[in-house]
């Protein structure tokens, strides 16, 4: 199965502290050893929300809010995608991980949707219209 | 602790197991008891984690637990009196620095120990259904039952196979190391053939009801990406793996609601993955930029992007891929190349350029009884109009596939020739 995994942020983060040598080291470690494993499918790092917007949705309504945003430790700082074999596996590989903040910090792991996930209220139309969609966003 | 901790022992383990066989077979050079021991390890960590917790580098309790009863069982024997020698020294080694040296000195070749057991694991001497046997075992940690059910064998069968193969290798006496110059090149083609191998027989399932095993090319497809991160510098281990991401992107679209096989023209694209279709390409990116575009897996790699390129299948660039295949024919000749060649050719020139080449492959023995060559002459003629004769040939592959779906299918066209 995928799973996203997110590094949260801190206010370190968010206040664009760059990782040390030292973290960058720890980190590039641990990646070649998720590489080495064959489960990592992609990862990022994120810059501070303050280089971020948001749109707000209010029936027809959309209102563009600038970044920082406040609630920090709900905010993403990065990601990875896995393909690990059961939930078990990937909270094996984040324990592995070495605390990617100087501080205090978390790491979510949530699986990915898969379309079987969606059932009945994916109706055939609604799948159809998805694939076509994503047949239309799918060109390089 | 409860027994919630029974999973993520399990998973530990899942992710030490390999590394851990390798280790130890480099150790008491016999592969099947590299894999007793690991078991063995296993076995005493599921009876003490429980209580003490799982220790904070369980790759090294494991290793260490594991050489322990290596160490053990050989002064038990004594059968080994050359060997208790080097053992001797390893186990003072053990006793003065402790477990830490023991996880620095398996930290120090760790990609080592793992490739030296997968090149062992498809070691020549080997037939090539040995060779994925055992790698499925020994590095995708797979039981026997699953390794029976996804080559829908039966289990006696498989586990005969297993023994035969690790004693095969114990009587070789190999050292569990990596080949280098000459020999790795040679004994690398053995790896990618059997990875290819466990791709393929997840894909493309030649018998029974199901058309893909989905979970065979996923063990596949991590056995290449770890390949690729142990061997970065091999372009073909990045051609085979951009060659096994970008097919298998289209899983989800190649069969049917009704488990029916969807020929690529036809499936919907939306369906294709694209984070895998993406991988692919870079993977294919980086076997070219290490100068092997011409490499049998990197040309195949290649006419699968041309096919994960097209948004449309009217888009198809099928000149490339019949120039791709012309290459291919000369750089792998086979009578298999020339049909898909003969394919491509029709796609990109017309479906007599396809009868031309296919005309040749008639007479050739391996093709005698091989369904996809009738299929493609029954396509050919078909979309020449020449509906008898294709129906023929539908009817004639038909009666060859061993695959349901697929028989269901080529009888489905032979209908449609009317």
């Amino acid at each position: 199965m995928r799973v996203m995994v997110m590094v949260k942020a801190t206010e370190d983060s968010e206040a664009g502290l760059l990782p040390s040598t030292e973290m960058l080291e720890a980190m590039g470690r641990f990646n070649e050893e998720l590489v080495q494993a064959g489960i990592m499918l992609a990862g990022e790092g994120l810059k501070p929300s303050s280089r971020g917007k948001r749109v707000a949705f209010d029936g027809p309504g959309r209102t563009i809010i600038d970044g920082p945003f406040t609630e920090t430790r709900e905010l993403v700082a990065g990601f990875w995608l896995w393909e690990v074999k059961d939930m078990a596996e990937a909270l094996e590989w984040v324990k592995r991980c070495p605390n990617p903040m100087p501080g205090p910090s978390e790491i979510e792991i949530r699986p990915l949707y898969e379309m079987s996930d969606f059932g009945a209220a994916l109706t055939p139309e609604l799948a159809e219209r998805e694939e076509r969609l994503r047949e239309r966003t799918a060109g390089r | 602790m409860t027994n919630e901790a029974h999973p993520a022992i399990e998973a530990v383990f899942r992710i030490e197991r390999a590394r851990l066989i390798g280790g130890l077979a480099r150790l008491v050079r016999d592969v099947g008891l590299a894999e007793e021991l690991a078991q063995d390890a296993l076995l005493a960590a599921l009876a003490e984690w429980p209580r003490s917790g799982v220790p904070r580098n369980p790759g090294a309790w494991l290793a260490a637990t594991a050489r322990r009863r290596a160490i053990d069982g050989f002064r038990r024997s004594r059968m080994l009196a050359r060997r208790h020698a080097e053992l001797g020294l390893m186990l003072e080694a053990e006793s003065t620095a402790g477990a830490e040296a023991i996880e620095n000195a398996m930290d120090d070749d760790i990609g080592d120990e793992l490739l030296g057991l997968i090149f062992a694991a498809c070691h020549p001497l080997l037939s090539p259904e040995a060779r994925a046997a055992l790698t499925l075992r020994l590095i995708g940690g797979l039981t026997t039952e699953e390794i029976a059910r996804a080559f829908l064998a039966h289990e006696p069968t498989i586990a005969q196979r297993i023994v035969r193969a690790k004693r095969t290798l114990g009587e070789a006496s190999l050292s569990f190391a990596v080949p280098r110059g000459a020999e790795r090149k040679a004994r690398l083609a053995s790896v990618l053939e059997v990875l290819y191998l466990v791709f393929n027989e997840g894909y493309a399932a030649t018998a029974g009801e199901d058309l893909t095993r989905p979970a065979l090319c996923a063990e596949a497809q991590r056995l290449g990406r770890i390949l690729a991160a142990l061997l970065p510098e091999e372009p073909e281990v990045h051609g085979l793996l951009a060659l096994m991401e970008i097919q298998a992107s289209r899983l989800a679209a190649r069969t049917g609601p009704d488990g029916a096989l969807i020929p690529i023209t036809e499936q919907k694209r939306g369906r294709w993955d694209r984070l895998l279709i993406r991988r692919g390409l870079v993977a294919l990116a980086r076997a070219e930029t290490l100068g092997g575009a011409e490499g049998p897996y990197a040309l195949q790699a290649a006419v699968a992007a041309c096919h994960a390129r097209a948004r449309r299948a009217e888009e198809t660039d099928w000149p490339r891929i019949a120039a791709l295949y012309d290459r291919l024919g000369e750089v792998m000749p086979s009578p298999v190349v020339e049909l898909n060649r003969a394919v491509a050719h029709s796609m990109a020139f017309g479906p007599e350029a396809g009868l031309r080449l296919i005309d040749a492959l008639e007479t050739v023995p391996a093709l005698r009884s091989y369904a996809p060559l009738p299929a493609a002459r029954g396509d050919f003629l078909f979309r020449c109009g020449r509906l008898a004769e294709a129906r023929a040939a539908f009817e004639r592959a038909a009666t060859l596939t061993r695959n349901g779906r697929e028989r269901a299918f080529l009888l489905r066209r032979a209908a449609a020739c009317g």
